[in-house]
């Protein structure tokens, strides 16, 4: 990281491609832009094949012998499987309305990130394997062989796609770059070659229940560090309940935001919500992750880590689940959950406690996004709340990839936000939404090693800040994903330092007038609130 | 190379033609050629369809543009983040008729250290009239294939000729075609970033297409050919019963044109020109966004090895304990 120059030198791109083709352009591994390999260890834990120690910088990679009928083997599989991966491998016009896109080729220049060749990578090896054009015609048909350096191309690439979908927005076809990176993963995966940052989380999630690998007393006594804060502030003590039978309701969320700012305060302002609510839920230990980076290792590993979630809401007997804010998390939990772990026959249709709404978009999963939850309660006007306390803050929202273009939860935040603070700003309309950009750092790209790579891809974000910013003295920028929350407080201290980064359940917690609450003097930063400051050296 | 090469091909195709005329072969470029391409052009396409349709959705996503259906009182986005087929059905018109996606591209620019997006639709105008103007035409050409010229038939071409220049009136749609396959080309020649993914596969059904435009503008507008003998040609191929003797009689660019578009008919099942098969079977596009509300089902769906909560229990049951966390076994 030390070596991580300056912004106005990394800002400094250059988007027109270089003059040898990309086929004759060998891959080159450029410093801060990728990770550190999977130890073997991380790998056994979830018996994954060909698991060692061993290092993209070394020209050796420790291969298994049949590594490319392995590769091959699994190309096949997955295109009888798959019919998006077959599909995408076919019908690319290579029209370019993808190229200029994807964060990470706006905010670095190097053409192979332009989506449509980050597919090209993989589709030309199945034209070469696949197609009797590209077994006759080889490279005048765009066809090649996988030779070691493909597959270290591959690797090199498919960790610098973030899964973001933006591509698959503007492509008349609709071919989701994510779905081609998604193969290239398993297939390297097949092969041990995960990067580190994925596969220590997903062993932990897998033997613990989290990314953090945070043991259930721990789990506890994060909470409860909260707590003490909370009622600092509130003067109010909350006694949240753990793996509890019988609780109406399970409540999963991302580990990320037990752990480290600004997540936790988002964390704590979950804690603040229900116990306002009175509601009847419980946290898991054993399912205490709501995140899924066995989603960016392969179909299997995503499944496997996300069968905790309806195994613990039938364990607890509970009669739904409620999700806090994530961003790849909802993806898995709305595209792909049921589809892997249902039916969750066990459990009823989600109902609101407190205003009798039911959830019938969420009726066979059983699940429902806290946005939903809480805009709910606010139109029936269930909270009692002083958008005054956020007067110091002027807001903006990035949209999470996942939430906008996997799912389209895109009024809720808002309309929630806007119930509990009054100053809040839109980006420029090319960079939310459907459009929004990437942090630059999803799919398990949020490492310190790479830090070159997440700035780079942050940048389209931050230059969308850095816009309300300069316009309008934007000064916090509110998401609902724990990654986000990570990841854009680097980026922003990064590209647009004036710029702080929180979760919209913080700022409903700041604005929350809780029953029974002492006269708030401070915010959950455990900063003072607005005109408080003078106040407090007064007495 | 790449576009060097597809250039020599069709160069070398039409002056197989010429070659071929010389030689008398009229019975294969007019009779045996044609039918061939159009029975590899059907064949072929059904097999890739179907050959797609052999892969399975194992999982629900659409790729999701605008507000999803939640709370009755948030406005949803019906048709670009549909959860009605109807929804569905409107996105993928849309889509195919308008080219929707096409028309929300933006162009990346850097301007003193900022990132501005402009934007950009004549990628989206030049695909669009590319592809009307062939599919007009291509209807318009049905009048060759019928005993009696239906209404509506006349009415395109009333339509198309409406300016009502020359005679033998002029078509618009000749234009806009040659004026947008131009576009196209020179795009990728032009546009670093396009020519710099271009491959010859790109190039060559552009020099092909401007071909068949080409030989069918000098055909209709300057070099008139025979016109009654080719439509005694196509009533004969129509009814498999093709009369040998009008072959010889017809002008030697028809068969230019009637072989550059057999070679486009045989081609188009190995090629990218299988989006127009393949952009209704994206998953991105043709499923509704309810995956919440209505089980999808993978037919290739496995069970896993999980870590179980009994296993769990097992490794932390003490800590759990000493916690003050409820456990399963005491
Ligand atoms: S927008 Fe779609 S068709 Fe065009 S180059 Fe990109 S992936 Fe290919
Ligand atoms: S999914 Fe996102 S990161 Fe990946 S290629 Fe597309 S735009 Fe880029």
């Amino acid at each position: 990281m030390a070596k991580l120059p300056k912004p106005e030198e990394l800002s400094k791109i250059d988007l027109k491609p270089p003059k040898t083709d990309w086929m004759d352009t060998p891959v080159e591994f450029k410093e801060d832009m990728y990770c550190w390999g999977a130890k073997g260890k991380n790998l056994k834990v979830v018996e994954f094949p060909n698991a060692r120690d061993w290092s993209p910088k070394e020209e050796d990679w420790k291969l298994p012998e049949n590594w490319k009928e392995i590769v091959m083997e699994a190309f096949g599989d997955r295109l009888s499987k798959y019919r998006s991966f077959k599909l995408f491998m076919d019908i690319c016009v290579r029209c370019g309305a993808c190229a200029d896109k994807c964060h990470f080729f706006i905010g670095g220049g190097d053409p192979k990130n332009m989506p449509v060749l980050r597919a090209e990578l993989m589709r030309s090896v199945y034209r070469k394997h696949f197609t009797t054009g590209g077994k006759i015609f080889g490279k005048t048909a765009g066809a090649r062989e996988l030779t070691l350096n493909v597959l270290k191309e591959w690797w090199y690439y498919y960790y610098q796609c973030t899964e973001c979908r933006r591509c698959s927005v503007f492509c008349p076809y609709g071919i989701d770059t994510a779905e081609i990176t998604m193969m290239g993963r398993e297939f390297l995966n097949l092969l041990g070659l995960n990067i580190d940052w994925i596969a220590g989380p997903v062993a932990n999630c897998y033997m613990k229940g989290n990314h953090l690998g945070l043991e259930p007393h721990t789990i506890k006594n994060s909470i409860e560090f909260f707590l003490d804060d909370i009622e600092n502030i509130t003067g109010i003590k909350i006694e949240p309940t753990f793996n509890r039978k019988g609780a109406e309701i399970l409540f999963v969320t991302p580990s990320g935001d037990l752990f480290a700012d600004p997540g936790t305060y988002t964390a704590m302002g979950y804690l603040m919500l229900f116990h306002e609510l009175g509601l009847d839920y419980t946290w898991s230990t054993y399912a205490s992750e709501g995140g899924n980076f066995g989603f960016f290792t392969s179909n299997e590993m995503g499944k496997r880590l996300n069968s905790k979630i309806y195994a613990e809401a039938k364990r607890l007997g509970v009669k739904w689940i409620l999700g806090g804010e994530c961003g790849h998390m909802w993806r898995v939990l709305h595209q792909y959950m049921d589809t892997w772990n249902g039916p969750a026959d066990f459990l009823e249709v989600p109902k609101s406690p407190i205003t009798g709404t039911v959830f019938e978009n969420a009726k066979a999963t059983k699940m429902v996004h806290i946005a939903e939850f809480t805009a709910d309660l606010i139109k029936h006007g269930k909270l009692k709340l002083d958008p005054r306390r956020n007067d110091h803050l002027k807001v903006t929202f990035h949209d999470s990839c996942n939430t906008s273009r996997g799912m389209g939860i895109l009024e809720e935040p808002r309309y929630i936000i806007k119930n509990v603070c009054k100053n809040f700003y839109e980006m420029p309309e090319n960079t939310i939404r459907e459009y929004t950009f990437c942090c630059g750092s999803g799919t398990g790209l949020n490492a310190s090693e790479n830090m070159a790579l997440r700035m780079r891809g942050g940048l389209p974000r931050a230059n969308a800040v850095k816009y309300v910013h300069d316009n309008h003295g934007v000064n916090m920028l509110a998401n609902i994903c724990a990654i986000d929350r990570a990841t854009l407080k680097s980026a922003m201290e990064y590209w647009v330092p004036d710029v702080q980064v929180c979760g919209i359940h913080e700022l409903v917690a700041n604005a929350l007038v809780m029953k029974g609450e002492k006269e708030r003097t401070l915010d959950l930063r455990l900063e003072p609130l607005p005109g408080k400051a003078e106040k407090e050296g007064n007495e | 190379m790449k576009i060097f090469f597809p250039l020599v091909i069709v160069m070398i195709l039409v002056l197989l033609v010429f070659a071929g005329i010389k030689a008398n072969l009229y019975f294969l470029f007019g009779v045996v050629i044609p039918y061939a391409a159009l029975a590899v052009f059907v064949l072929g396409f059904i097999y890739r369809v179907l050959k797609w349709a052999s892969s399975p959705v194992p999982f629900h996503i659409p790729t999701t543009c605008g507000q999803e259906k939640t709370l009755p009182w948030i406005k949803q986005n019906k048709i670009e983040n549909p959860s009605s087929a109807l929804g569905v059905i409107i996105r993928m018109a849309l889509e195919v008729f308008a080219f929707r996606s096409l028309f929300r591209n933006l162009k990346t620019e850097l301007r003193d250290g900022k990132i501005v997006y402009g934007s950009e639709k004549w990628l989206w105008a030049a695909g669009l009239a590319f592809h009307w103007s062939f599919l007009i035409i291509l209807v318009r050409h049905l009048r060759f294939f019928m005993e009696n010229v239906p209404v509506v038939l006349k009415t395109i071409e009333g339509l198309d000729s409406f300016l009502q220049i020359g005679v033998p009136l002029f078509y618009m749609t000749d234009a806009v075609i040659l004026a947008a396959v131009t576009y196209l080309f020179l795009r990728r020649l032009y546009l670093p970033q396009i020519k710099y993914i271009s491959l010859a596969a790109d190039y060559f059904p552009l020099f092909l297409i401007f071909g068949i435009v080409l030989s069918g503008v000098l055909m209709r507008y300057f070099f008139k050919v025979h016109i009654v003998g080719v439509k005694i040609l196509a009533m004969g191929l129509v009814g498999f019963n093709p009369d040998p003797k009008i072959l010889s009689e017809i002008g030697a660019i028809f068969y230019v044109h009637l072989f550059l578009l057999s070679i486009l008919f045989a081609y188009f099942p190995f090629s990218k020109l299988m989006h127009l098969g393949g952009v209704f079977l994206s998953p991105t596009r043709n499923l509704s966004n309810n995956s919440r509300e209505v089980r999808h089902i993978n037919p290739w769906n496995y069970p896993v090895h999980v870590h179980t909560y009994e296993e769990y229990e097992n490794d932390f049951r003490d800590k759990m304990k000493k916690a003050g966390i409820p456990v399963e076994k005491e």
